[in-house]
């Protein structure tokens, strides 16, 4: 077996081990760390895909940001000391036969499906071709997307802000 | 059924990544329907993010689709900060009044 | 010059209007002083384009016009034409006006709208200058209804008289009815020539084109231009208004319905002068000799001083259009100035009388004597010299007396109508002519014989009058002068050697040589060879009427009386106004009456049933559709209800308010979706 493949698999099996970790696990903060590994196996699933500019930035973003903010959640939701971390499940089975089904029917049609698939050459760098588009075809979406983020950012701080008022008020 | 099995040892094409992102959107969706915390319901949604991500991004690596895939998937992950942003920003809120953030003990639109 | 000066003096009086409308209440003595100013120098203005077209340019007429609106391909022009016939209308017009502006001053003095009428005067001159300047028939009919409606504003000016106010609705209605005829005769004319202009008209006319391709229809549409001097020039037999119209300040009757706007239908005719066929020329000349018949007949048994002032405008006013109908134009067109300046000098002579009997009647609390009557005045003369004297001259001139403007232009028009009769054998047409010269001088010198001589009806009341200010009799003046022969001709036995019979030719026929009246080519030498014996006949004729009215009314030598009573039934008439109120009344009001007496009944017996009927049918409908909705529909609509409410009990269980059993739904739905269609 080439390299290539042995990676896919090794890392295929990291990212849906910790991605079950992470839900069925009954604390919330082991969760978290198992979301962390479900990332990077993800970030080198796109490596191994030639998207080495998403790899990095998955890593940034999610790994960098996203999780953090999670466990900033996590944290300021914990009423004081005494409380567990542990979740509690519900809708068990309904969702147990939903997702295998979807599960099911997904792999199914994808095995199924006549793809036609045209062989790229490898490549070593997409971040030039990206920076291109995104200056070019993608500008005005690039634009729409930093007006959201920015809309998101005011958002986030606005209702942040009104409930740390709410709380003063209250004490 | 032998040479499925070979072939699906053989050099991970299209569908090998399809299956991986198929069993992650499962997973996600396990999550988001059965954990009552807010907060391991918003991983589920990542999960199902980065799910249809690797969908795109493989599309992108196997078919014509070519960077088009990357630059939707790139767009994916901003959209997603966006989201976990205000979403956290929410159950702070969520958190504020009702005390909880269990969904199940959430429940002002019952009719 | 002849683009910018017509505009100025078209603009000044509209400005003066709507300064004196707007402000007039506001500025120092009401406005008057603006209002007369401004006049003034639209007249300054008018005296210098005059000489100037008619001492430099007489042969040229100059023409300009801007495009207005489109409709469609056709571009209709807002232009003006200035050729010497505009030019001297202008200054009549603009003279007139200026006259009685200042006339007004005195006149109107102590008026409760007093500044409105100043305003009004200024909208009545623009518009009649509008009419004057325009080359443009479509436009001319647009300055024409403004005319009509600022007449309505005037004769309506103390509407807190009933009579005031209806004569002006009378006046404004009656003329519509002629308006409606013009109007018709200008769409004849632009479904044919696709133009308004004037000049564009006569152009195609000329070229052979004809409306509709009929020499009828021209006919036709010369006749129907012409109903509209019909109503303006209150011709018969549309004449009724302009009597009553005298319910006016008397400064607006000289002003409109003697000098200006009446003649406004006489200027129309002379404008459209080159499109009129034979036969509608020879319409127009019996609807002048009749009109002008019928109101010299009604004139001589009027008491009210304005009345027969007024039926004697009528009178002229068939002169005129008879003169214009036989093809003595330029006859009819300067008998339309000097009528102009005698017969506005006569109303305002009649206004200053008036003026002072008010005064006098006033100082001695009589509010029942009419101020107006004839017969409630006498003796007048010694106690009004300025009054008396020019009126005396204004008299002179519209009875034909030698010396005066008035006899240049009536001879002529004499001439023509007898040459006309010599040519083809109208006789009916002199015979009138002079009939009617007799009976103008003599209903003429009735009346100043009855104001100014013999003894004073009341010797009270004449011992209170007092000559009128200066501002009222300066114009009488200034009239009384321009009444005299030598503005005109200085030849006062004829007025053909004068400048006005070589300022203003008459215009070269357009129609096809056929329809052409056949006195035309001979018509001016038939006038010479004739003229003498008009003139000797018309001189005689009017010493007649003159000496007869002397007779009767002043040496006492004829009874009225005895003559009243041997004309009969004449008599009668003429007194009733050849009774066409009443014929009009018969006709249209007790006509109406019939056809509304039988609607009435159609409505009553009819209309009503058929509504009755349908109620009863609504009702017996009602009460089915009634049992329907109490029983079937709202049996329906409670069905409907409970079931929904039984439905939404049901369904309510699954709503339980937790946003996961939701998503287990959604994803449910999902996946059978996603199997459906795999």
């Amino acid at each position: 077996m080439e390299l290539t493949t042995i990676l896919f698999y090794l890392f295929a099996i990291v990212t849906l081990g910790s991605a079950a970790i992470m839900v069925f696990s009954k604390n919330i903060v082991h969760s978290a760390f198992a979301l962390m590994f479900t990332l990077m196996g993800v970030a080198a699933l796109y490596v191994l895909l030639y998207a080495d500019f998403l790899a990095a930035t998955q890593l940034l973003v999610y790994v960098g940001g996203i999780l953090i903010l999670i466990l900033f959640g996590v944290m300021l939701t914990t009423q004081g000391y005494t409380l567990s971390f542990k979740t509690i499940t519900v809708n068990l089975i309904p969702a147990s036969v939903l997702s295998v089904a979807a599960a099911g029917l997904l792999i199914f049609a994808f095995i199924t499906t006549d793809w036609k698939i045209t062989e790229v050459a490898e490549r070593n760098d997409t971040v030039y071709d990206l920076g291109m588009m995104l200056m070019g075809d993608y500008i005005l979406p690039f634009i729409a997307v930093g007006v959201l983020l920015l809309i998101a950012i005011i958002g986030a701080i606005l209702m942040s802000t009104r409930l740390s008022a709410d709380n003063n008020g209250a004490n | 059924m032998e040479l499925l099995v070979a072939q699906s040892f053989a050099e991970p094409g299209l569908t090998h990544f399809l299956i991986v992102s198929a069993l992650l959107f499962a997973l996600g969706v396990m999550a988001v329907l059965s954990k009552r915390n807010v907060i391991m319901v918003l991983m589920g949604v990542e999960l199902i993010l980065n799910s249809a991500n690797i969908n795109l991004i493989a599309f992108s690596r196997f078919t014509e689709l070519s960077l088009d895939g990357q630059m939707i998937g790139l767009f994916v992950i901003i959209i997603a900060a966006a989201e976990a942003a205000v979403a956290l920003a929410i159950v702070l809120n969520v958190y504020n009044r009702f005390n909880t953030i269990n969904l199940d003990e959430i429940s002002l639109l019952k009719g | 010059m002849f683009t910018q000066l017509p505009i100025i003096i078209l603009l000044l009086p509209l400005l003066a209007f709507l300064i004196m409308i707007f402000f007039g209440k506001k500025l120092p003595r009401q406005g008057d002083w603006l209002a007369t100013g401004m006049m003034s120098l639209t007249l300054l203005l008018s005296i210098i384009l005059l000489i100037t077209k008619v001492g430099s340019y007489s042969a040229e007429t100059f023409s300009s016009s801007i495009g207005w609106v489109e409709v469609g391909s056709k571009t209709i022009g807002f232009g003006m034409m200035i050729d010497n016939l505009a030019a001297i209308m202008l200054v009549v017009v603009t003279l007139v006006s200026t006259l009685v502006h200042f006339f007004s001053m005195g006149y109107m003095k102590g008026d409760v709208r007093y500044s409105r009428y100043f305003a009004y005067l200024g909208l009545f001159s623009f518009s009649m200058l509008g009419i004057v300047i325009t080359n443009n028939i479509l436009l001319m009919y647009v300055f024409w209804e403004l005319v009509g409606i600022s007449s309505y504003l005037l004769i309506g000016h103390w509407y807190e008289k009933k009579s005031a106010s209806n004569a002006a609705n009378k006046a404004f209605i009656v003329n519509r009815v002629g308006d409606f005829g013009m109007f018709i005769g200008i769409m004849i004319l632009f479904i044919s020539f696709s133009t308004f202009t004037f000049e564009a008209i006569f152009e195609s006319i000329s070229a052979g084109q004809l409306p509709f391709g009929s020499e009828g229809w021209l006919t036709a549409a010369g006749i129907l231009i012409f109903c509209g001097a019909v109503g303006k020039s209150a011709q018969f037999p549309l004449h009724v208004w302009l009597p009553d119209a005298m319910e006016g300040p008397t400064p607006v009757s000289a002003l409109i319905h003697a000098a200006t706007m009446v003649a406004a239908g006489v200027y129309l005719v002379a404008r459209v002068f080159p499109m009129l066929t034979a036969d509608a020329l020879l319409v127009i000349a019996y609807i002048g000799a009749i009109t002008a018949l019928i109101a010299a007949t009604i004139a001589i048994t009027q008491f009210d001083i304005k009345k027969v002032l007024a039926y004697s405008t009528i009178s002229q006013l068939g002169y005129m259009i008879m003169a214009l109908g036989v093809g003595a134009y330029t006859a009819g067109f300067m008998h339309l100035v000097t009528h102009a300046a005698f017969k506005a000098g006569l109303f305002l002579g009649a206004g200053s009388v008036i003026f002072a009997m008010h005064a006098s009647l006033h100082k001695l609390h009589d509010h029942d004597t009419d101020a107006q009557d004839v017969r409630n005045m006498g003796g007048l003369k010694s106690k009004m010299p300025f009054t008396y004297w020019t009126f005396l001259i204004f008299t002179l001139a519209i009875s034909g007396i030698p010396l005066t403007s008035g006899f240049l232009s009536k001879d002529e028009i004499l001439a023509g109508t007898l040459a006309f009769s010599t040519l083809n054998g109208h006789w009916l047409l002199p015979l009138i002519g002079f009939l009617v010269a007799g009976l103008t001088a003599f209903y003429m010198f009735r009346l100043l014989i009855l104001t100014f001589h013999g003894k004073p009806a009341d010797e009270k009341v004449i011992e209170g009058v007092t000559e009128s200010p200066k501002v009222m009799t300066i114009p009488l003046m200034v009239l009384a002068a321009l009444s005299l022969f030598f503005f005109y001709s200085f030849n006062p036995f004829g007025a053909a050697s004068g400048w006005f019979y070589a300022a203003v030719e008459r215009p070269l026929s357009m129609v096809p040589e056929l329809l052409q009246p056949a006195t035309y080519p001979v018509f001016y030498q038939a006038v010479s060879s004739v003229h003498t014996t008009a003139m000797i006949l018309s001189i005689l004729i009017a010493a007649a009427g003159v000496l007869m009215a002397l007779a009767v009314y002043h040496w006492k030598k004829i009874s009225a009386d005895d003559l009243a009573n041997r004309a009969g039934f004449l008599y009668k008439a003429s007194v009733n106004k050849w009774y066409f109120d009443e014929m009009y009344n018969t006709a249209f009001l007790n006509g109406s009456h019939v056809v509304m007496r039988a609607l009435r009944w159609f409505d009553e017996n009819i209309i009503d049933g058929i509504v009755n009927g349908a109620a009863v049918v609504t009702k017996i409908f009602s009460r089915v559709s009634g049992w329907i909705d109490t029983n079937i529909v709202d049996g329906l609509v409670n069905g409907t209800a409970s079931t929904t409410n039984k439905a939404g009990g049901l369904l309510s269980h699954i709503q339980t308010g937790k946003v996961q059993t939701y998503l287990v739904y959604v994803i449910f739905s999902f996946l059978v979706l996603f199997v459906l269609f795999l």
